[in-house]
């Protein structure tokens, strides 16, 4: 089999979550005696492609072109499609980033492919590809399997896998082969403007040690207010799931999870958090993670050390009661 | 301005989920069904362009009977008519041959605006949006978080990873995968829910639409997943497990002091 991993760059540096699909990309290859190769995209990305290439790889593709940024859905589809019709692969593995998300269903639809997408990792077993990826919002895993003719295409989530498990090359570096791409201005349809951080981060989540985090179980805006508490009598700061800043309840900067901030403090304490795997990516490198919901099946128990099955409008103010007594 | 909104029914968040006998779907007796949450952002967005700048609304819907309920819901919401892709074993389709199936029926009505959710909360692939613009010939932006009109074209906000945005021009028509959050959708009022009686419901059987069955993907079986992490369950009074949990964390997991 040969696969092609994709890594993904943004302004010269790289996205981590690569590293990741190497890694899984490295551990199949040598299951299944498969040729690896990793293509980078971009423009002046050729330092980029040197350092990659002295990773366990066979070759690294440089798809190096000035329309290739800033990224666009449209030139990063025609270009990798050229580079897949060249080098032919069987498996394509990318990252399931913001970007990936953005142009890769759209990459194999080009080629008449699907894509599993947002997969958390995969079994080999008699001479077949399984993916695992999750449904219902975490609630089930799912084993998906390509059907018809290569190449297939799909993406792991960030976390899947352990990017400090990347094997070196074990001599010298892998050969960097520019890949000839053919791409006009007008192949490009959308214009990129401006990139922009929306407000000054007030607070940095990552350096907190104890987060108090809060879900939908908070049910409305103003009984925020006893997680804050709970908060301020354990030292640690006030965050929340997705559902809570899209509601305005806290400020955007407080949201964990994929689109929000990545943490692993010493405790993460889920208040009423259902655990969907946009949240869960976010937190489930904290050392101990408690979890309080009415819903004994809730996926965020999957990632919890301690859990109590209940009400958190009785559980957090016997919590706050017994540190306020302590403390007096 | 004509807005095809793709919406999806979806296992309501709270009913409890059981593997059905042949393992790759849920059991959908005795469960309740709602209108994916995301695709609620989408309709909405696309009621606002509307009352805003004219035009039509329309939603597409891929999914068996009972989606009918949900469809009635964006139609009471404001949406004008509605197409629904009827097909009772949709959740066995790969992403590629849902997306076949919504960009069918779309191209036939030309609209000048697509509008996705997401992802959706069931399969969660999160790939309708994009897979549409490819089938419909259409420059696309995704994860949007503003629209503004201008004169032929638009302008998004678009929302990056680890609190980036970006401001991107698309020209019209386009698709869009909407972000949830960008507006606070509204409820049906009953003059609305009234209204949507007499809206046109055109029901599509997907068998008829000619599309050839090349399955790209197949969803093998699904399952609860294993646990990775041993979690202990703490019983009790809320006085009793509040008690235990502080006494685990000082003294087992010494997280605090």
């Amino acid at each position: 089999m040969k696969i092609l991993v994709v890594a993904e760059q943004r302004q010269g540096k790289w996205n981590p979550v690569s590293f990741e699909t190497l890694v899984a990309a490295q551990q199949l290859a040598e299951k299944t005696s498969s040729e690896l190769r990793v293509a980078v995209a971009g423009s002046d990305v050729a330092a980029l492609a040197d350092e990659i290439a002295s990773k366990r790889v066979k070759e690294v593709l440089l798809l190096d072109h000035s329309l290739l940024e800033p990224y666009t859905a449209d030139g990063f589809t025609a270009a990798l499609r050229q580079a897949i019709e060249q080098s032919a692969p069987d498996l394509v593995l990318l990252p399931h980033t913001y970007q990936v998300r953005d142009f890769a269903p759209k990459l194999a639809a080009s080629l008449g492919k699907g894509m599993i997408g947002d997969c958390v990792g995969y079994r080999y077993e008699n001479d077949k590809l399984v993916l695992v990826r999750q449904m219902f919002q975490g609630r089930t895993n799912a084993d998906v399997s390509f059907a018809g003719a290569s190449p297939w295409f799909a993406s792991f989530q960030a976390g899947a896998f352990r990017a400090d498990q990347v094997a070196d090359r074990a001599e010298g570096k892998a050969p960097v082969t520019k890949v000839a791409l053919d791409l006009k201005p007008e192949q490009i349809r959308t214009k990129p403007l401006e990139l922009f951080r929306e407000a000054k981060q007030a607070v940095d989540l990552t350096q907190a040690p104890i987060i108090v985090s809060v879900g939908r179980g908070i049910k409305e805006q103003a009984n925020i207010q006893i997680a804050e508490k709970l908060a301020k009598l354990l030292g640690g700061e006030i965050a929340a799931s997705r559902p809570i800043c899209d509601e305005g309840w806290l400020p955007m900067d407080r949201q964990i999870g994929s689109s929000g901030q990545t943490v692993a403090p010493k405790l993460y304490l889920a208040l009423g958090i259902s655990g969907a795997i946009q949240h869960v990516v976010g937190m489930k490198g904290s050392r101990t993670v408690v979890a309080i919901n009415k819903d004994q099946n809730a996926p965020i128990f999957e990632v919890a050390d301690y859990g109590i099955v209940g009400d958190l409008f009785e559980v957090v103010p016997a919590l706050i009661a017994q540190l306020e007594g302590g403390a007096s | 301005m004509k807005i095809g909104v793709c919406i999806k029914q979806v296992p309501a968040r709270d009913a409890p989920l059981t593997i059905a006998e042949q393992g790759a779907w849920i059991r959908e007796a005795d469960i309740g069904f709602e209108m994916n949450e995301p695709d609620g952002y989408a309709l909405e967005e696309a009621l606002r362009l509307k009352e805003k700048h004219g035009g039509e609304v329309i939603v597409v819907s891929l999914g068996p009977e009972r989606t009918k309920q949900t469809i009635k819901e964006a139609l009471a919401k404001g949406a004008d008519r509605a197409i629904h892709v009827v097909d009772a074993d949709f959740y066995r389709l790969d992403p590629l041959a849902s997306a076949r199936s919504l960009a069918a029926v779309l191209r036939k009505e030309s609209p000048d605006l697509v509008f996705t959710g997401l992802q959706s909360d069931d399969h969660g692939f999160g790939q309708t949006g994009v897979l549409l613009a490819e089938l419909l010939g259409l420059p696309h932006s995704t994860i949007i978080m503003q629209i503004e009109v201008l004169d032929g074209k638009l302008k998004l906000k678009r929302e990056l990873e680890a609190g980036w945005f970006q401001w991107m021009e698309v020209p019209v028509p386009a698709v869009l995968s909407i972000q949830s959050g960008i507006n606070k959708p509204r409820y049906a009022t009953l003059k609305g829910i009234m209204a949507a009686k007499k809206k046109p419901i055109e029901s599509v059987e997907r068998a008829s639409l000619g599309l050839a069955d090349e399955p790209t993907e197949k969803l093998e079986r699904i399952y609860v997943p294993q646990k990775t992490k041993k979690t202990e369950f703490l019983t009790g009074s809320a006085k009793e497990v509040a008690e235990q949990l502080l006494e685990k964390l000082r003294h087992e997991a010494r997280v605090l002091s």
